[in-house]
């Protein structure tokens, strides 16, 4: 859920100041890691200095060591605001130097309300700290557009933070809203698939394409894409749920030309990976509207697949077909839900048995619902519990 | 002790016994190693949870939390120092923030609100600021029955269950608050059966957990085709691993204990309340056993603290909801009807956790009969209508 990543030291999207040597009157403010003095002494004899100290007397200053916004000249207007947890803190967090120092600064700026362009490289530096700072982000925005600043270069900025850090709430809506302010989702498709080309079922990516593609209808080219992905790899239930989006927001479901080629096409994928749940469920989620039992063939052909590529979910939709018979014809009933009821009690006992409860419930439920009215069982009666067999005793608590 | 508990104890000891004679492991639950993790993580934190310092009363209930859970009573001194540190987090608007002086935030909201219901003194329920949270809450509504998560933010499910959460446990809910929100809700049950975080989104255990609880707060669970929504969560149980995944064909993770396994006692609940006669009355729809061993042999820090499966660091979220999901596998039914199912020793048992607000029974009991008695704040004449209160900072 969290990404504890690294904090790197330096970074050329926030401080561009950074590298400009000391030489300037403008001075560095992101320093490499400072210098070791190599000395013959041992350190056990060295007094303690601080790198400012040493570089004083050397008469050099390393151009990227790092500076505190407590040192820095330009910001001595500002009074920075710790942070006040109260008297006896809890879930204190042992924050670093710097971090401490950047987010005293930011609460300042905050408190002041302050809009300019420092204060814009600063929301920088507290969101590398701490991404998630959803706060930091909000007062970005604010100064972003109350400085009127080039938000092209803004996309640019965002597109190398959600590269480093995918998997973060805020990174993503940031974007949402750079390219809603621009009006420009030309880069979003081909930046989205650079990102799930990393990790093809990021939720937030997915979440942000589904978006764009809606917002500015770009459905087009959708069903390509998700295509040469399920081509990757046939198990991304993420591909198959765009599958399904682009589908139903279309074309439809209904034209049967359409419900029969994407039917064609889940019984090709089962072929290839029978044991593949995604295809499985894509299969009944696209026909349960219009009723499993409903498509001509379909039955058979399951049959068919039985013999040869059988599998758990082939089972649990031949129970699907059976129900929505039951649900929808009155011939037959004691044959099909005899054959239900068996496919139940074999997936409880034998076929998945780690969902042994849930399809012993199902069988009681069509027994209940389809059996003939002298059927024996009615499981309310305390002490009868026959769909949940188990070593443990059978009678119910009651108080 | 009931006279079936008794027999199951019997039951478990002979089983116990057998498995001492024939070298078998017995899972342990290192209760002393957790109490330790926890209680020192309630004072202090490395810098490693900076990437926390946005979820600090997060930090502070899944902490609280796994501690009831354990039954290990939290001090009063602390206790009081949790209030005090909440209410620096409360905003002056409304609502709580991640930490002292940030934006007020859904998710902060629900943690800070739970935290205080399980300190349950009146210290605690005096720091909710019941006026201001509902203003908060009115702020962040949206036209379509949703919530953004905070001002300026983004739209999922999880704020709607945030939103139900305190506003049913403080007494805030006003006949216009969530007006439109089962709909929405609803609206992101897809194909799968199971939920997304926005409607055309896949189905997820976490998303799936927020909008089922929330709807069950709301009494519109019947609203959901609860049918397709138990076939998926059962499905999302791993037939190896034991525990559950996030999303179909992905992998198990301790945290999916609560967020998937947590919706069975839910589905059961709204299954029984429309009439099914034929559940059971000892077990939940999943594999109690499967789930408790996976936690238990394979979700442990020796170190003490809980993770998502072996390899991954501990930390204090999977700690809060692997404990959680070790809690809805052991205990079925509820007040009245109880039925136990302890793997390994007596030792292992957990407190019972309330299925819908994720703390103990006795605490949401507790807290809604101490805000019942409060009236609930009148809204702000422009509240009423909440098409105004668009996030207007979004632009």
């Amino acid at each position: 859920m969290t990404s504890m990543s690294a904090i790197t030291q330096t970074s050329d999207l926030t401080n561009k100041a950074a590298l400009i040597p000391l030489a300037t009157e403008r001075p560095a403010y992101y320093r490499m890691s400072g210098i070791e003095e190599t000395s013959n002494v041992s350190s056990e004899f060295q007094e303690e200095r601080s790198e400012v100290e040493v570089e004083e007397e050397i008469g050099y200053e390393d151009p990227f060591r790092y500076v505190f916004y407590r040192d820095r000249k330009e910001w001595a207007d500002l009074e920075p605001v710790p942070q006040d947890d109260g008297p006896n803190p809890v879930v204190k967090i042992a924050y670093s130097d710097k971090f401490t120092d950047v987010y005293d600064y930011f609460r300042a700026l905050l408190k002041n309300d302050e809009k300019s362009d420092r204060a814009l490289l600063l929301t920088a530096e507290a969101i590398e700290l701490n991404a998630a700072n959803y706060t930091v982000w909000h007062y970005r925005r604010v100064l972003l557009q109350a400085l009127e600043k080039d938000l092209r270069e803004e996309m640019r900025y965002i597109t190398a933070i959600i590269e480093d850090q995918p998997k973060n709430y805020q990174v993503w809506h940031h974007r949402r809203m750079v390219v809603e302010w621009l009006n420009d989702p030309s880069e979003e498709l081909e930046f989205i698939a650079e990102i799930l080309s990393q990790d093809a079922k990021n939720y937030h990516a997915w979440q942000h394409r589904q978006w764009v593609i809606k917002e500015y209808k770009l459905w087009d080219s959708e069903l390509e894409y998700v295509e040469q992905l399920l081509e990757e790899d046939v198990r991304n239930n993420s591909a198959w749920n765009q599958r399904h989006y682009i589908i139903s927001h279309t074309t439809g479901y209904s034209d049967p030309a359409i419900l029969n080629r994407e039917v064609q096409y889940s019984l090709k994928q089962i072929k290839k990976a029978p044991h593949n749940e995604s295809v499985w469920n894509y299969l009944k989620g696209i026909l349960q509207d219009l009723g499993l039992s409903s498509h001509p063939g379909l039955l058979e052909q399951i049959l068919e697949l039985k013999e040869t590529h059988c599998s758990p979910y082939l089972l649990g939709f031949l129970v699907d077909i059976y129900e929505d018979f039951l649900e929808n014809t009155l011939e037959h009933h004691e044959e099909v839900l005899s054959k239900a009821l068996e496919l139940c009690e074999l997936l409880a006992r034998e076929k998945d048995t780690i969902r042994r409860e849930y399809w012993s419930y199902v069988g009681r439920s069509l027994q209940t619902k389809y059996g003939s009215s002298d059927s024996s069982t009615t499981t309310s009666a305390p002490g009868i519990d026959p769909g949940s067999a188990s070593v443990h005793q059978e009678t119910p608590c009651s108080s | 002790m009931k006279h079936c508990r008794k027999v199951e104890r019997s039951i478990q000891e002979v089983v116990s016994v057998y498995k001492q004679i024939h070298s078998l492991p017995q899972p342990t639950l290192l209760r002393d190693q957790h109490y330790q993790y926890l209680k020192k993580g309630l004072r202090h934190l490395s810098d490693a949870y900076e990437c926390l310092d946005a979820s600090r009363p997060w930090l502070c209930y899944w902490i609280l939390h796994s501690l009831e859970l354990l039954e290990e009573p939290v001090p009063t001194a602390i206790a009081s120092d949790v209030c005090k540190f909440l209410a620096q987090c409360q905003s002056p608007t409304g609502g709580f923030a991640g930490g002292p002086c940030q934006a007020a935030h859904l998710a902060p909201t629900y943690a800070a609100v739970n935290a205080l219901c399980i300190i349950g003194t009146q210290e605690a329920y005096n720091i909710i600021d019941r006026e201001k949270l509902l203003s908060f809450l009115f702020s962040v509504k949206q036209p379509d029955g949703s919530f953004v998560m905070h001002i300026g933010g983004e739209v999922d499910v999880r704020s709607t269950y945030c939103a139900a959460s305190v506003a049913s446990l403080t007494n805030i809910m006003t006949p216009t608050l969530f007006q439109d929100t089962p709909t929405w809700i609803v609206s992101c049950q897809n194909w799968e059966g199971g939920l997304g975080g926005v409607p055309g989104l896949e189905a997820h255990g976490g998303y799936t957990f927020c909008g089922m609880a929330a709807l069950v707060i709301l009494g519109k669970e019947h609203m959901l085709d609860l049918k397709s929504l138990l076939r998926w969560v059962a499905s999302r149980q791993m037939r190896y691993e034991g525990g559950f995944q996030g999303r179909c064909n992905k992998l198990v993770d301790g945290c999916y204990s609560f967020w998937q396994a947590g919706l069975l006692p839910l589905l059961h609940r709204a299954l029984f309340k429309g009439g099914d006669s034929t559940l059971s009355l000892q077990k939940w729809m999943f594999e109690q056993q499967a789930l408790q061993e996976y936690i238990l042999l394979c979700c442990q820090n020796p170190a003490g603290g809980l993770l998502d499966k072996p390899g991954k660091s501990r930390d204090f979220y999977h700690t809060c909801y692997c404990l959680s999901g070790l809690s809805v596998a052991q205990h079925f039914g509820n007040m009245d009807l109880h039925h136990e199912l302890i793997v390994g020793r007596e030792e292992n048992r957990l407190a019972p956790s309330h299925p819908v607000y994720n703390i103990c029974p006795e605490k949401v009991a507790q807290a809604i009969q101490h805000f019942h008695q409060l009236p609930v704040p009148v809204p702000a004449q422009k509240e009423v209508s909440s098409a105004c209160n668009t996030t207007a900072d979004h632009s």
